[in-house]
């Protein structure tokens, strides 16, 4: 999302390889669906990739950085910019419904839609696995920064929910 | 002295110094989900340096990158709190450090969105994103440990004790604040005091915590002048760098 309609076809093609980069954590989603992807500009010879982090923590981007400039370089393109644009801040908002539905197949239960930070909204988290509503929260960290660990009450399992941000 | 640069760099010490501490958790932690979350959480801090520290880099106009700032300083460069070097010690100790730091960042980020530095804000934004859930963790802890059993009482109300001292320095405002405050590119302390006193000293009363009076303050982070543990936590930190130059991954 949030990419403009006035683009160039031969940016177009670059977003269009752009959709094969996952993220590292989660190879079946792409930083596209993810909604790190923000911007592709083409100037001259040059190629510019403007991505936002999840987390300003997050070892994933460096990781992401390089496979963007990988995929670019195995099609032909040599000379890419890959650059880190901070404001305005990712949200889990950006993440596409392609996105929430990968997730979903991933055994991650997709973010409930917030637009902010409060963890006291109301959410409405479904396992992932069974489906019931009826969810208890473990903890709120969970195997990476951008997720919790909760269990879901019906089918016992536990599963990683995609925190609000 | 550039002063944006020094008000910047100190933020982003802070942030690395007290993210080095706080890892030093990992795999030690109490129980699993506890020992991720101290990992995730020094991560953000890990995160949000290297964003403070390259900006401070941008400022400063010598070419020197975020590594360059976090690696290859001395001691007396450093200018972050003393609080946020101190040895992790126990988990009651962690914890209320933590939290007092948290709702200190909490205020921080929160006016620096008003900031008339445009990266400032932009990493402020980011920040208080995280530091929101990190005060929640810490303060949540902070009364689940302090109005738990009597040890548990006993050791927030030891650690307490220890720590309290140190708050002081986080409030105290030299030419730097002073610079920034008048720039409009940070909020004054006194205001930052305000608000962390509301909420910190509310929380400590639920906590059946007391806050110590008439205690000495220490201070001297902000100058250079460091704890004991800083040479020691700067030794490792920085061991790669110092001892292969230039090595990269």
């Amino acid at each position: 999302m949030l990419f403009s309609e006035q683009r160039k076809p031969c940016e177009k093609a670059i977003i269009r390889l752009l959709e094969r980069v996952c993220d590292p954590e989660i190879p079946t989603l792409s930083i596209k669906d993810l909604g790190v992807l923000r911007d592709v500009y083409v100037k001259n010879d040059q190629i510019e990739v403007v991505i936002t982090p999840t987390y300003s923590g997050c070892p994933a981007m460096t990781v992401i950085e390089a496979d963007i400039v990988e995929c670019l370089r195995s099609n032909g393109y040599g000379n890419v910019v890959v650059t880190t644009l901070l404001a305005p801040a990712w949200t889990t908002d950006w993440l596409s419904s392609k996105g929430r539905e990968t997730l979903k197949e991933a055994g991650i239960a997709p973010p409930s839609a917030c637009g902010n930070t409060g963890a006291t909204v109301k959410k409405n988290i479904e396992c992932p696995l069974c489906s019931s509503k009826s969810v208890a929260l473990l903890s709120e960290f969970g195997t990476t920064a951008c997720k919790s660990l909760y269990r879901c009450n019906k089918c016992l399992e536990p599963f990683d929910y995609f925190k609000c941000h | 002295m550039n002063k944006e640069f020094q008000y910047v760099l100190r933020m982003g010490d802070n942030a690395l110094i007290l993210g080095q501490r706080m890892s030093e958790w990992c795999g030690h932690s109490p129980f699993l989900e506890e020992d991720i979350a101290m990992a995730n959480c020094a991560l953000d801090h890990v995160g949000r340096a290297r964003m403070l520290l390259t900006h401070a880099g941008v400022l400063e106009q010598k070419g020197r990158t975020e590594d360059d700032l976090a690696f290859l300083r001395d001691e007396r460069e450093f200018g972050n709190f003393l609080m946020c070097e101190l040895p992790t010690g126990d988990y009651a100790f962690t914890m209320i450090r933590q939290y007092l730091l948290d709702a200190y960042h909490f205020y921080l980020y929160t006016e620096l969105q008003k900031s008339s530095n445009n990266v400032l804000v932009a990493i402020a934004a980011k920040a208080l994103k995280e530091t929101t859930y990190h005060v929640r963790r810490s303060g949540d802890w902070v009364i689940k440990l302090g109005d738990g059993s009597e040890e548990s009482n006993q050791r927030m109300q030891g650690a307490l004790d220890e720590v309290w001292s140190y708050t002081g320095e986080l409030f105290i405002a030299d030419e730097v604040d002073d610079f920034a405050s008048a720039e409009g590119i940070g909020p004054t302390t006194g205001l930052l005091r305000e608000y962390w006193e509301a909420e910190v000293l509310e929380k400590l009363r639920t906590a059946k915590l007391t806050v110590p009076n008439e205690v000495w303050l220490i201070t001297g982070g902000r100058d250079g002048i460091h704890t004991e543990s800083m040479g020691s936590l700067l030794s490792e930190m920085q061991f790669l760098q110092r001892s292969y130059p230039g090595l990269e991954w």
